[in-house]
């Protein structure tokens, strides 16, 4: 096995958290090295340069690996899971395949057993991370309108993309109602923006931005993290994280490009792997020391896995909209975010107002909701549905339970012989009253905006892939793997920065939060670099 | 599945050269495909091609009404190569490029409406002891 000269700073995955923990600690000047499994991604390779374009979202540009199948992807088996893993392996991580949609969380979310008696509390609060979301907001380059009644205040650098005929039409139905609704934030420039250009409406948002108007941490954070010193290494797959004779994090173990097995030693280890990724390689770090997964004494590595359940509800109305000839991002209502056990349920969920899809994409949704015909009658109706495509959205509150987990598949493997991530998974009473509340309201909001032909996808296919809760923080070692500041509580220079450190999940979208803490995680390292493993 | 229509200006996906970019994408669909012109050819009785066409378009709208993984698939694959065919985009009054790099206009859409959201008290809860709205 080759080895390497020993780095201060290891950092595992180059995505959402990993990229911002890089760039941050840059300032330190330590020698700092993240492991990628994936590549670079040209803007040459997005799908918006090609014909097939629409077609490449079920193939290439995928956001599930299982369908996706790249030779940088692991296989997950997420068989006993109604919701699918969404991921993407490359520089940027699922920044590269997102929607671009960057609601924060709100105050409540993060005290949910205070406020209504459910989940855990986290052991930060939302004030604690303000100053970082506003940070990241300017790092990722946010895009939004100031003055929202429904959150809390924020600024972002950049106006929201446009109504368009799409969101006026939700918007004149939104006041019918009385219901709040307000222009999204998102990470698309909608202004030429730290060397990015504005967005000039390529579509659907998610399998990549030629332009390069979507934020994406291979053109926000990474340039300047390298440039400051970071050095990003690709096609490295971690296979375990090592330890030495004090319990200590030692470095990692991986295979390179070329399949041969590297060990990369590390003063510090920082895992950004998302809430599958992390647990994987943790519970596949176990040892003679600590046989159950490495940091998992409380034997909560891989357990409390929240998915956000995401009913999408569409209807058909009565001119032709927008179609795929814009960001799908449109608006948001935090209506009914906040708790109103009068629903019959606890905590909330946001509604998301999106944009139509391209010609190919529209006659696939058609066929599957059932108003597309196959034969002779298939282009009479095709012109009755074409640019009419109108759908919300519901983006659930997923509260944690420990019976939805990760483990290790004992069969399926990946490319390299590492056991690959099971999925167990199943949506909650709860979770299930509050999915069929907005189910209703966003059926109520689409008829007063004048659609018909009404469609509820309960798991709706490609949403959302946010994989969240696997290594909780929290201040007992017992009840959480990290504590509040991102240290695992059994390693003392092991820490976690991604999303699975969540301790609940809110009902939003969640790349901006978990960016957020991976900036405050970084910012009490730098506060604490003298005394770091105390 | 997409029949020609002389009314509407349109080939078939069996026109040869839909055909052909609908075989050369399958890719990793080409088992769920397969599978699907199973399932097609074993409720016709083996005998799919010799029905006529009212009976065809019956039975394949029956398959895919039960929208099995094949069936979906099979489906989403001629409709993705259908629907950039240039004579099936030009029918439709769609330009036949991709997206990029000419893009497209989104227009503003009317911000007026928003000042029927503006002038409502923050509502959000402040978990800090008092709401939003009454600090």
């Amino acid at each position: 096995m080759a080895g390497h000269e020993k780095v201060d700073v290891l950092i595992i995955g180059s995505g959402a958290s990993g990229a911002a923990v890089a760039w941050s600690l840059a300032e330190t000047r330590m020698r700092i090295l993240c492991l990628e499994q994936g590549d670079w991604i040209k803007s040459t390779d997005f799908p918006a340069n090609r014909r097939d374009w629409e077609a490449r979202r079920y193939t290439d540009f995928d956001i599930l690996p299982n369908r996706r199948g790249r030779a940088t992807d692991y296989p997950v088996n997420d068989d006993n899971s109604l919701m699918k893993i969404a991921n993407f392996n490359g520089v940027g991580g699922g920044t590269v395949i997102y929607t671009a949609h960057w609601p924060r969380m709100h105050p409540s979310d993060f005290r949910v057993k205070s406020l209504d008696g459910v989940a855990d509390d986290w052991p930060i609060d939302y004030w604690a991370l303000e100053r970082f979301y506003e940070e990241n907001d300017r790092m990722m380059g946010a895009s939004g309108l100031a003055g929202d009644p429904g959150v809390p205040p924020r600024h972002p650098p950049m106006p929201p993309i446009p109504l368009g005929k799409t969101g006026t039409r939700y918007a004149q139905a939104m006041n019918r109602l009385g219901w709040h609704w307000w222009p999204s934030d998102t990470t698309v420039a909608t202004a030429e923006y730290e060397g990015r250009s504005r967005c000039i409406n390529l579509g659907h948002c998610t399998p990549g931005c030629a332009q390069g108007a979507k934020a994406s941490t291979d053109i926000t954070y990474w340039p300047l993290a390298i440039r400051a010193g970071v050095e990003l290494r690709t096609r490295c797959r971690v296979r375990e994280i090592t330890t030495d004779e004090r319990g200590m994090a030692a470095g990692a173990i991986y295979y390179d490009g070329e399949g041969r097995e590297q060990f990369q030693p590390a003063e510090v280890v920082i895992v950004a792997c998302n809430g599958v990724g992390t647990p994987r390689l943790l519970l596949n770090s176990a040892s003679a020391r600590f046989p159950n997964g490495l940091a998992n004494s409380s034997g909560l590595v891989g357990k409390n896995l929240m998915l956000h359940p995401w009913p999408i509800v569409s209807g058909y109305v009565d001119e032709p909209l927008d179609g795929g000839r814009g960001p799908i991002t449109s608006l948001w209502s935090k209506e009914f975010y906040e708790t109103d056990r009068a629903r019959g349920f606890v905590r909330g969920y946001t509604l998301q107002f999106g944009r139509g899809t391209g010609p190919a994409n529209q006659a696939i949704m058609g066929a599957a909701a059932g108003h597309l015909p196959w034969g002779r009658d298939h282009h009479r109706v095709y012109r009755e549905l074409i640019d009419r495509r109108v759908n919300i959205g519901v983006a659930c509150e997923d509260l944690p339970e420990e019976h939805n987990r990760v483990t290790l598949d004992r069969v399926l493997k990946d490319s390299h012989g590492i056991p690959a991530p099971k999925i167990d998974y199943t949506i909650s009473e709860n979770s299930h009253r509050m999915m069929e509340h907005g189910i209703a309201r966003a059926e109520e909001i689409l008829t007063a905006a004048g659609a018909t032909r009404l469609y509820c996808s309960r798991t709706a296919l490609n949403y959302p892939g946010h994989l969240l809760g696997t290594a909780r923080m929290g201040t007992d070692p017992e009840r959480s793997v990290v504590n509040e500041w991102g240290r695992c509580h059994d390693v003392k220079n092991l820490f976690i920065v991604d999303g699975s450190i969540w301790v609940t999940s809110g009902g939003v979208n969640p790349t901006s939060t978990i960016q957020a803490l991976a900036l405050y995680v970084a910012d009490q390292m730098k506060q604490r670099l003298a005394n770091l493993f105390d | 599945m997409v029949p020609a229509d002389g009314a509407w200006g349109v080939p078939g996906a069996d026109d040869a050269a839909i055909l052909s970019d609908i075989v050369q994408s399958l890719g990793h669909d080409v088992p769920l495909v397969r599978q699907a012109l199973g399932e097609i050819a074993a409720k016709a009785g083996g005998a799919f091609a010799t029905l006529d066409r009212d009976r065809r378009e019956k039975l394949i709208n029956e398959a895919y009404a039960g929208r099995s993984a094949a069936m979906v698939a099979l489906g989403r694959v001629v409709v993705a190569a259908y629907y950039r065919d240039d004579r099936v985009l030009m029918a439709l009054k769609f330009e036949p490029r991709p997206p990029f790099p000419e893009g497209y206009a989104l227009e503003q859409g009317d911000w007026s409406l928003l000042d029927a959201v503006r002038n409502r008290p923050p509502f959000w809860r402040d978990d800090r002891g008092t709401s939003a709205g009454e600090r």
